[in-house]
This record gives structure tokens, C-alpha cells and sequence, in this order.
């Protein structure tokens, strides 16, 4: 089993470091693509199918494409040159892992999930809708009002350009 | 019975293949042969889709088709395959080469990833998973980063546009198929397909299926599932990603030989899938339309079923015109979208009202569902045609 695990995080952490490395952004956020993958195939084998597969689908179905989209968009992709890469002084950027990291540890070592047992728990996909629709309602619906305000917010940004574009446009 | 025999034929032939293996390396055989199973029936079928396809539209366009290899043309798709493994490999000098390489394997892969889920028979899915639904989709989602590798490492320009049309398409369009499918999940109660396919399982007054596609939700979900999918396989007359007219191929002109044989395979994969997967949900799968019929084995209803849907997509091919990339994403958003979130809320409704006492029992609530739908239709479409008004062209 333990086999099995490191044909797993290995590609999936060698992803992410050429994510990191590799100069061609394209190239990159396809890595960054894989580096996700990888983590949804872990959710998968820790025995959480569904928020394994709801990974990829937001994931590598909407984030990737959005990363693609925005590397094409501003035309990063074939003007990067060597010196633009290292216009940000590396203490900054090494003060920045270090913070992320101290964060995502501290949270983890504080979680009260650590304290359990450890049992071997299948969650069945109806569990997590039953809690989801129980215990967490509140943050779920926080979260729908979040979504929707935003959906509302590029509807709008969206509407004022194509009324822009209407009005050049000769009749 | 030599028919209760055939229902479970590959079935029995499986496990006894299984047998001959030792313990341990039984679970790892077990999942080969579903793979090789499903890689060569569908790569099959694809081949013969082809000559059906090609034969149609020969018909509905008043010529002959292919008749020239084999009895009929029946050895064409035969004749096509040869020629597309003996074509020289073109990769432009500009293009990424291994990325290039890499999108036509992704997109097969991606593909046909989605029929480890569906049931193709009694005790015939590949896997039958809890969040079999999402497990399908997730499999999709990737065909769209191969797309969009495809049209970005030819380095060119029409590649690139169509790459774009083409994930925009496919974005667009995986809302309503998404939501017409949640219909069924909500009424079913379970992801998973084999699941869903028990829930619809025997007969309104013995003789009608209990198919979802009999319910005024289940029929519109059937209808709004069925355009998005076209949608989504990039057939006609969504086709505007290929647009032959326009963009060429789009993100497949740079491609030549095998590697452009690879993707219309991957097409022609998703296509069978999509079709799989609503007859899984609202034709009631690999189950017989009637009792008396439960003789026939269940897999040949599933090809049946498959094979129904795609003939119905080659017919459409023969009959609609493409429509232009800008009405195409207004009537995903503007038309599909809503329906399919009202056909939820009808769907909801038909699971609520099934304790109340309506005068008339299932009969009146049937008719009260379908008149809400048929109006929101109505309603939508007025909206969306003020929008449209004949166009006037003016020649300077």
C-alpha cells in the first residue's frame, strides 16, 4: 500500500515542481494540470471518491482552463524573458513560502481530526450530501450566496462591454 | 433457457477467463479484460458508425455513399483505417512537438476513462462506483485541456481559434448537461449509474416502463440532455469548433495521419458515451420497454438504445444547418441554462407531490407538471426570439 502512495505523490510533486521551474508558462499550467490530477487520484486512494472527482472536474476542468486562457490572454507566453522572472528579490519570495507553510502546518497539527482514531472509514457519497445539507447548511449557503454575487458581478462587468461595443457598432 | 443463457454470456465467459489465473493476480486480470473489452467494442462500433454515417448521408443527400470496397462498401471503414496508419506524420516546425503529440492520446484516454461507469448490462459495468455520475463528468473534463494542447502547440493561428470555440462550446454547454442529469440524481437518489438504472426498474400499470423519460421533468431533461450533448460532441449543427467552412478543422488542421485518426476516434468515442449515459439515465438503460420482452438480453437493448441516439445524431447531421459561434453561446446561456434550472424545480416538485392526495392521482399531477414546463418554454423562447428579429442585410 505504501507502494502505491509514492507512484502517486511522486508524480504528483514532480508536477508541481516543473510547475514552478519551467519557463514556458503554457507548459507550466498544463504541469499544474497533471500536479492536480495527482491530488485527486490521492483523495481517491484515502477513500474519498467524491471530492476526488470533484476535484479534477473543478480543478482541471475550470481552473486550468482559466489559467490557460489568462496565459494566452496576456500574452506572457512568448515575450518571458529570463531578466522579467527575476524582477521580484528571492527573500521575498522564500519569506512567502516560509508563511504559507507555517500556516498550512499550524492548521493542520490544530486540527481536532488528528485526535481521533484512526479507523479506516469509507465516507459514502450520500453521507457527505446528508451532512452537507445538516450540519455545514450555513457555510454551504454562505458560500452559494458568495458564488452568486459573483456570477452577478461578471455578468455585469460583462454587460457594460458589449453595450460599449453596440453603441461603435453603425446601425 | 438458451436466452437467460445469452443475458449473461460475457458475463460467465469473464469469470471463467478469470478463473484461469492464479489467486492474486485475479483482481489485476479481471480489470484488464474490462478494459480491453470496452477499448474493442467501442473502437468496433466506431468503425462501424463511420460506414452507417457515411451510408446515411449519402441516402438523406440523395447519392450512394461508399460503395466501393467490399460488398456494399461494407470494408470502407477497413480501407479508411489502412490509409490513415500508412499516411505520413506532419508535425509543423513551429509546433511544440511533444505536447502536440501528447493531446490526441489525452483526449482518447479522457474519453474513453468515462465508459468504465456506465452499465451495459445486467452485472456488466466495468466498475460500479458511489459517485459514478461525477466520476463520468470528471472524466470529461480533461478532453477539454487536450483540446486546448491540440490547438496551442500547432503553433497556428486556426488551431488556436478553434481550440477557443471549441472550449468555449464545451464549457457552455456542460451546465444544462449537467443539470438535466442532477434531475435524475435528485429523483434516483443515488450517483451511481447501476443505480440508476434499478430505479427504473418495472412497469406504471404493467405495461408502461418506469423510464424517466415518461415524466414531464424526465422528458425535458431528455430533450435539454440530448442538444447539450450534441453540443458537446461537437456534432452538427453545433459544429462549430471543426466549422470546416470557416476554420477548416479547427484545433485538428496541423494534425495529419494517425494522431487526426485518433481524435475523430476520441469524437466519435464521446459521442457514444454521452449517448450511453442518457439512455442510462432517462431510457431506462439496459432495461426492456416492455415485460414481455425481457427475453432479449439486456445488453442488446443497451447497444439497441446507443445505436438509436446515434442514428438520430447522423440524421440531424443530414438535416440542420451550423449555427454561428455568437447565437450558439447565447442559446446555451440564455435558453438552456434556465430551462434546465426550472426542469429542476419541476423535478422537485414530482418528488414532493408524490404523497399528496391531487384529484386525479399521477395523471393530473403529470399534466400539471407538463403544462409548467410547456409554459417556461413558451415563455423563454418569446423572450429569446424578441432578441432575434430577421435579419436585414444591406449591400453598399
Amino acid at each position: 500500500m505504501t507502494l502505491m502512495l509514492f507512484l502517486l505523490a511522486v508524480p504528483t510533486l514532480a508536477a508541481a515542481l516543473a510547475a514552478m521551474c519551467l519557463r514556458n508558462l503554457v507548459h507550466a499550467a498544463l504541469c499544474a494540470a497533471i500536479c492536480f490530477t495527482g491530488v485527486a487520484a490521492l483523495f481517491v486512494y484515502l477513500g474519498a471518491e467524491f471530492m476526488g472527482f470533484a476535484q479534477v472536474i473543478i480543478y482541471v476542468g475550470a481552473i486550468a482552463i482559466l489559467l490557460l486562457f489568462a496565459v494566452l490572454l496576456t500574452r506572457g507566453f512568448e515575450t518571458l524573458s529570463p531578466l522579467r522572472a527575476r524582477q521580484v528579490p528571492w527573500p521575498v519570495g522564500v519569506m512567502a513560502a516560509l508563511i504559507t507553510l507555517a500556516v498550512m502546518t499550524i492548521s493542520v497539527v490544530s486540527s481536532p481530526s488528528l485526535l481521533r482514531p484512526r479507523t479506516a472509514m469509507v465516507l459514502r457519497t450520500r453521507q457527505v450530501g446528508d451532512r452537507l445539507m445538516t450540519d455545514y447548511v450555513l457555510p454551504m449557503e454562505a458560500i452559494g450566496l458568495l458564488m452568486t454575487a459573483v456570477l452577478i458581478g461578471a455578468a455585469v462587468l460583462a454587460l457594460r462591454d458589449s453595450n460599449g461595443a453596440k453603441r461603435r457598432r453603425v446601425p | 433457457m438458451m436466452f437467460a443463457d445469452a443475458d449473461q454470456f460475457f458475463v460467465r465467459l469473464k469469470a471463467t477467463w478469470v478463473a484461469l489465473f492464479p489467486g492474486q493476480m485475479q483482481a489485476l486480470v479481471s480489470v484488464t479484460t474490462n478494459a480491453v473489452a470496452i477499448v474493442v467494442t467501442f473502437a468496433l462500433l466506431f468503425a462501424v458508425t463511420t460506414l452507417l454515417e457515411r451510408k446515411g448521408l449519402g441516402r438523406m443527400q440523395n447519392r450512394y455513399g461508399p460503395n466501393r470496397v467490399g460488398p456494399w462498401g461494407l470494408l470502407q471503414p477497413l480501407a479508411d483505417g489502412l490509409k490513415m496508419l500508412i499516411k505520413e506524420d506532419i508535425v509543423p516546425t513551429g509546433a511544440d512537438r511533444v505536447v502536440h503529440f501528447l493531446a490526441p492520446v489525452t483526449l482518447v484516454l479522457c474519453v474513453i476513462l468515462g465508459f468504465a461507469v456506465i452499465p451495459m448490462g445486467h452485472n456488466m459495468a466495468a466498475t460500479d462506483l458511489d459517485a459514478g455520475l461525477v466520476f463520468f463528468f470528471a472524466a470529461g473534463a480533461g478532453s477539454e485541456v487536450a483540446v486546448f494542447m491540440a490547438g496551442w502547440a500547432s503553433r497556428s493561428k486556426y488551431p488556436l481559434l478553434g481550440a477557443m470555440r471549441a472550449i468555449a462550446q464545451v464549457i457552455s454547454y456542460e451546465m444544462p448537461l449537467v443539470l438535466s442529469a442532477v434531475a435524475v440524481v435528485m429523483l434516483a437518489g443515488t450517483l451511481s449509474l447501476v443505480g440508476i438504472v434499478q430505479s427504473q426498474e418495472g412497469y406504471h400499470w404493467g405495461w408502461l416502463a418506469r423510464w424517466h423519460v415518461f415524466t414531464p421533468w424526465g422528458l425535458a431533461g431528455f430533450l435539454l440532455f440530448f442538444t447539450a450533448a450534441l453540443a458537446e460532441s461537437n456534432r452538427s449543427p453545433f459544429d462549430i469548433p471543426e466549422g470546416e467552412s470557416e476554420i477548416i478543422a479547427g484545433h485538428m488542421v496541423e494534425y495529419s495521419g494517425f494522431k487526426y485518426a485518433l481524435f475523430f476516434l476520441g469524437e466519435y468515442l464521446g459521442l457514444f458515451a454521452l449517448a450511453g449515459l442518457g439512455s442510462t439515465l432517462f431510457l431506462g438503460g439496459y432495461l426492456p420497454p416492455l415485460a414481455f420482452l425481457n427475453w432479449v438480453p439486456s445488453w442488446i437493448w443497451f447497444l439497441f438504445k446507443l445505436m438509436m441516439l446515434v442514428s438520430v445524431f447522423i440524421w440531424l447531421r443530414g438535416t440542420m444547418p451550423r449555427l454561428r459561434a455568437d447565437q450558439l453561446m447565447e442559446f446555451a446561456w440564455k435558453f438552456l441554462l434556465p430551462m434546465s434550472l426550472f426542469n429542476l424545480v419541476i423535478a422537485g416538485a414530482w418528488k414532493f407531490s408524490r404523497t399528496w392526495s391531487v384529484p386525479g392521482g399521477n395523471l393530473s399531477r403529470w399534466l400539471m407538471g407538463a403544462a409548467l414546463l410547456a409554459l417556461a418554454y413558451l415563455a423563454l423562447s418569446r423572450l429569446f426570439q424578441a432578441r432575434h428579429k430577421p435579419r436585414v442585410y444591406r449591400y453598399v
